[in-house]
């Protein structure tokens, strides 16, 4: 069987943390998260619910692009995801601007849904496939959304993990802190520490980020991947060059 | 309410708000650069909730004084060129937003309300660029902030959609955030893929995703007036078309080149 490459880990590593939950939804430029739900509700038996932004096959909306962020505030969503061309470490996501604002020397798309959904949705996930000290800072220059709230600010939701090309932090939102949890195949410790511009704490045992099994993967490279070749044809030709070709 | 796609174009003035959805909602491409031909000025653009490839067209063309939107997007295509260096020299400005934050000001401007309350928002910047987002306390709650935002009425609502009726109702399945963009707009402008005689209100399966002409102001029949972006369940994107439009658009003499050949081929159609 060929190798596992990273986007396969994640998409396992992510679909783990996504079992027992009742609805997860994935939004824009988001093909790994996507991938990771379709991979769960396989391993759900189609006991998930996944709807997934941009897709007419899997969606449980009918009302509209505003029904994802009704359906949040009112708790029917248990997970989503969220990115951002910088992330600190206080778990602040910046998808809007870099160097100065509103005229930047680096304009990004936008915050979509994030400065809503990341208060609401219980368990959101963050995600960077380009874990650098330049993604990974110590402080966003601009906050789409805030990684922790002041108690009095309603927020059922917010961060649980990062996960990135590198390894997976758990997020406390008590301490306001990440913790590494895991290193994928290749790094170290060290080797996070010194891509990561943000400081954070070390889990007392770091493991190696664990792969996913022969049927996990069959399922990857099957019927999710033909599923997610819908929404992102592109990740997916490029991640699945057989699924896509057959 | 029927007329010519140039007069459908012509009626949208320079300096309007126009509200446009995403890629995949039904995109009035063919208007779009009807706009840009006519080379229109001082558009104010607003996201339902994003925008993509017909935000990056306009304001590379200088169409365009102010975007307001959650994102402009072209997906797995890339950031929007002409965006991002309209921002960089300040030729545009932003009004940054969040989607449902975009829905609740159309919302409120559907129903006639001067704001609506939104959860979330607090805390980030976009509250501090944002001078016109309010935070008051829960009048019904007890120390509970919440962000109040202003109704949003757009000028007018573009789209295309795939089919109206010769009253007007025009079908717009569940991409029904273009209903809620034509109920919030003081007028909606729509290009269609076809007109069909017998009215979309009888079938009560298709009135159910039927905008009602009642809010419809102008609807102008183009086949495939959604190219390139492509119309839910009717045709495709043109991904080649698009791709090289992002990699012309990278530079001004691309998209200078790219703008020139349009001209010339709208010409020629």
């Amino acid at each position: 069987m060929r190798k596992v490459c990273v986007e396969e880990l994640l998409i396992a590593q992510i679909a783990t943390r996504l079992a027992g939950l009742r609805h997860v939804a994935v939004g824009v430029s988001s093909p790994i998260p996507g991938a990771a739900a379709l991979l769960a509700r396989e391993l759900s038996a189609g006991a998930l619910r996944v709807s997934i932004l941009g897709s007419r096959k899997h969606t449980s909306f009918t009302d509209g692009s505003k029904e994802l962020f009704d359906c949040a505030a009112q708790g029917r969503i248990d997970a989503f995801f969220l990115g951002g061309a910088q992330i600190d470490g206080t778990a602040n996501i910046n998808l809007n601007a870099i160097g100065g604002y509103p005229q930047s020397k680096v304009r990004l798309p936008g915050a979509f849904g994030s400065s809503y959904l990341y208060f609401l949705v219980p368990n959101v996930f963050l995600f960077t496939m380009a874990h650098s000290s330049r993604v990974l800072v110590p402080r966003v220059d601009f906050i789409s959304s805030p990684g922790t709230s002041a108690a009095k600010v309603y927020r059922p939701g917010g961060p649980r993990a990062l996960l990135t090309n590198r390894c997976v932090f758990d997020f406390d939102r008590s301490q306001k802190r990440f913790t590494l949890v895991s290193v994928h195949p290749g790094e170290t410790v060290t080797s996070i520490r010194e891509n990561t511009g943000f400081d954070y704490d070390e889990d007392q045992s770091v493991i190696t980020t664990a792969a996913p099994s022969t049927n996990t993967l069959t399922l990857i490279r099957g019927p999710v991947a033909s599923a997610i070749a819908e929404v992102y044809p592109d990740f997916a030709a490029r991640v699945f060059p057989h699924a896509c070709a057959a | 309410m029927f007329c010519s796609l140039d007069e459908l174009v012509a009626r949208i003035a320079n300096g309007a708000s126009v509200a446009l959805g995403p890629d995949r909602s039904g995109c009035a491409m063919a208007a779009v650069r009807g706009l840009l031909a006519r080379g229109a000025r001082d558009l104010k653009l607003i996201g339902v909730p994003q925008i993509g490839f017909q935000a990056d067209m306009l304001i590379g063309a200088g169409c365009v004084a102010q975007v307001h939107t959650a994102a402009i997007t072209l997906g797995e295509y890339g950031l929007a060129p002409r965006f991002v260096k309209g921002i960089k020299s300040g030729a545009i400005d932003i009004l940054d937003s969040t989607c449902p934050a975009m829905h609740a000001g159309l919302q409120a401007a559907e129903k006639g309300l001067p704001f609506m309350p939104l959860r979330g928002l607090i805390g980030s910047d976009l509250m501090r660029a944002r001078a016109d987002w309010k935070v008051i306390d829960n009048p019904f709650g007890d120390d509970d902030p919440i962000v109040l935002l202003p109704a949003i009425q757009p000028d007018i609502a573009l789209f295309h959609a795939r089919v109206a009726d010769r009253d007007g109702n025009v079908w717009v399945g569940v991409a029904r955030e273009l209903m809620l963009a034509a109920h919030a707009a003081r007028e909606t402008y729509v290009t269609v893929e076809r007109v069909q005689e017998h009215s979309l209100l009888d079938d009560e399966a298709m009135a159910a995703g039927t905008i009602s002409g009642l809010y419809i102001c102008a609807i102008a029949e183009v086949k495939q007036g959604a190219w390139p972006v492509g119309l839910a369940g009717c045709y495709e994107e043109d991904r080649a078309y698009l791709r090289e439009y992002v990699e012309l658009a990278a530079s001004d003499e691309g998209f200078a080149a790219w703008m020139k050949n349009t001209a010339a081929v709208e010409r020629a159609a």
